[in-house]
């Protein structure tokens, strides 16, 4: 089978050519060329851990969300929508869902702003590609603790760079992780500095494939450089501005992981996101159907979110 | 930046820098220094709180709580990166990280890339019900799955394995969807030259189509690695068994249990941080090149 490309040339034998090896009696006809019923051991392998790590677990959470299935007790029963009653009067998941959203909002537009900001200076053609590229994309490639271990350094009160830096300039120091207006804020800043590089990547290579015709015209007939960054390059960036926001606001809305390293939702709940609370129900407080309830509304707030965005793009298509 | 009418006859490509726009700047000084110090700035930033760590992992404790703006307030010493070696978790659960996405990149490749050819070219009854299904499975996000997996983890009495870090990391749809699209890309007829041969399906899928799709392969099995290198949630829920923990979960005890030492904090957070660096170094256009052909990470 190691002489297959010269053959190429000859696909288009007539039927019935003789098929040699193997010996099985392939229909050589180029419409329905595999036997009935090819390819499914290959989706085989897939489909049985797609089956059991992901369709199974969705369908048992939505039945759990309907038990009171406990962690720490083995009878379960049936108890209808009363998990999705107690959700939405419990003000825990209200302040949770209004954090995320908070986080969602406050770091969304930083995360999309400075990636375009990297990406079009980089592009710029200045010497040192390969330094910015490692600085802003480097981040990116930390596990989350390594990230909140570097921050919780940075946001320690006496000691720590930012309230260093803050009274060296005869500023007040600021209690990153315990002042409940800037937490959230100290988390933002954290998540863009980790997880830019990968918008600004996105962006980077987008600029890359843009035909340079454009620009070059607009220069021809006369435009400076801050016109055709406005009228040309940026309008041409648009499809990639959506992706990314896209990807951006879904990915915020799934904050856990820093925030819990950081400051276990802290100070007084204030940074809590609804994952953290699907968290401490179901893994503190050991009631598993009632956190399966709650993250399928948050599931389903998520959807909503999606479609949401799918039209609004469109729309401005 | 601002816009001196230029004249654009003559249009000199611009001295270094063999990627970028060369119109983007202009030929005036003053944009190029301006820019230059922008960038400049912005990586600074960026690159200010490895300095900190870096510089702080090197001091001792006493030094580290020393108050003042040099990153340097002491000599140099190696204690911390020696102590914590010595304490032994830091190598056990950079190996169990290595272990953990290691198999999970290479069991998501070997099932991905047999699933996307299947979806691809497959005839096999219920082909685009299960496609849809997959597809469908892309808007899933991991965290729902986590309470109901844990409980199955409890059933088959995985708590606390290898496999019950590794099985369901395993499943990639949106790697799948990715491999699909590309598969589908590659000449038919490449294909069926093997096929009239005698070819089976598989020895056309291992000895044409992977071939072919090497930089695609390449590009899935990075982001599925740094996905499963960094994974946090997943691992923290499910080993309690510090032995079995890997370096983002095991660093995260070290916080809770000695957060106040900062100077072995930062050395472990750095001994933990370098191999993905390594990684970046030697893929560095590699992985800027599969963000350009996947479109997106699955990171």
């Amino acid at each position: 089978m190691t002489t297959t490309a010269p053959i190429g040339a000859d696909a288009d034998l007539p039927a019935g050519a003789p098929s040699p090896g193997a010996g099985d009696a392939r229909p050589p006809r180029r419409e329905d060329r595999h036997r009935p019923g090819t390819g499914l051991l290959f989706v085989l392998p897939f489909l049985i851990v797609f089956a059991l790590f992901l369709v199974w677990p969705v369908v048992h959470g939505l039945w759990m969300s309907f038990t009171d299935t406990s962690l720490a007790i083995r009878d379960t029963t049936f108890v209808g929508f009363d998990n999705y009653a107690e959700a939405f009067g419990d003000p825990d998941v209200w302040s949770s869902l209004g954090n995320t959203a908070v986080f969602t909002l406050i770091s969304c537009v930083p995360l999309v702003l400075v990636a375009l900001a990297m990406a079009l200076l980089v592009h710029s053609g200045l010497a040192g590609q390969w330094v910015w590229r490692l600085a802003f994309f480097a981040p990116y490639l930390l596990p989350v603790t390594v990230v909140t271990l570097i921050w919780t350094w940075l946001y320690q009160p006496d000691l720590g760079l930012g309230n260093q830096l803050l009274t060296t300039l005869g500023l007040e120091p600021v209690g990153w992780l315990s002042d409940e207006a800037v937490t959230m804020w100290a988390v933002a800043a954290l998540t863009v500095w980790w997880t830019v590089g990968f918008n600004f990547l996105l962006y980077l290579s987008a600029l890359q494939s843009l035909p340079s015709t454009y620009d070059e015209a607009a220069a021809l007939d006369g435009a400076g450089a801050w016109r055709r960054l406005w009228s040309v390059t940026l309008p041409q960036l648009r499809r990639t501005t959506v992706l990314v926001a896209m990807l951006q606001i879904l990915a915020s809305l799934k904050v856990f992981d820093q925030i819990y390293i950081l400051t276990k939702g802290g100070p007084n709940g204030s940074t809590r996101p609804i994952l953290e609370y699907v968290y401490d129900v179901g893994f503190t407080g050991y009631r598993l159907g009632y956190a399966s309830a709650v993250s399928y509304l948050f599931f389903a707030l998520v959807i909503i979110v999606s479609v949401a965005q799918l039209r609004f793009f469109r729309k401005e298509d | 930046m601002s816009a001196t009418a230029t004249a654009p006859r003559r249009r000199p490509r611009p001295p270094r820098g063999a990627t970028g726009s060369p119109l983007l700047l202009g030929h005036g000084r003053t944009p190029r220094v301006l820019a230059g110090t922008a960038l400049a700035v912005l990586a600074a930033i960026w690159l200010l709180p490895f300095v900190w760590a870096v510089a702080t992992s090197l001091q001792s404790d006493q030094d580290v709580a020393t108050p003042g703006l040099s990153p340097l307030k002491g000599a140099l010493t190696l204690g911390s990166y020696e102590q914590i070696l010595e304490r032994g978790n830091v190598a056990l659960w950079a190996f169990n990280s290595f272990l953990v996405a290691g198999l999970v990149t290479l069991l998501t490749v070997v099932v991905s890339t047999l699933a996307a050819y299947g979806f691809a070219r497959g005839t096999f009854r219920g082909r685009r019900a299960l496609l849809a299904v997959t597809v469908a499975a892309i808007m899933v996000p991991p965290q729902l799955l986590v309470v109901p997996l844990f409980k199955q983890m409890l059933l088959f009495d995985l708590v606390d394995t290898y496999a019950a870090v590794i099985l369901p990391q395993v499943v990639a749809p949106m790697m799948v969807f990715i491999l699909k699209r590309f598969f589908e890309s590659i000449p038919r007829e490449l294909e069926d030259a093997a096929r009239i041969d005698g070819a089976s399906e598989l020895r056309v899928f291992t000895s044409i189509v992977l071939p072919l799709s090497r930089p695609i392969v390449a590009a899935v099995a990075i982001f599925v690695f740094i996905g499963a290198w960094n994974n946090f949630m997943w691992p923290f829920i499910v080993t309690n068994d510090p032995s079995l923990m890997t370096l983002p979960v095991g660093l995260a005890t070290v916080k809770d249990a000695y957060g106040i030492q900062y100077a072995q904090s930062m050395a472990s957070a750095l001994l933990a941080a370098l191999p993905l660096i390594a990684v970046f170094l030697l893929f560095q256009r590699r992985i800027v090149n599969s963000v350009a052909t996947t479109g997106l990470g699955g990171a």
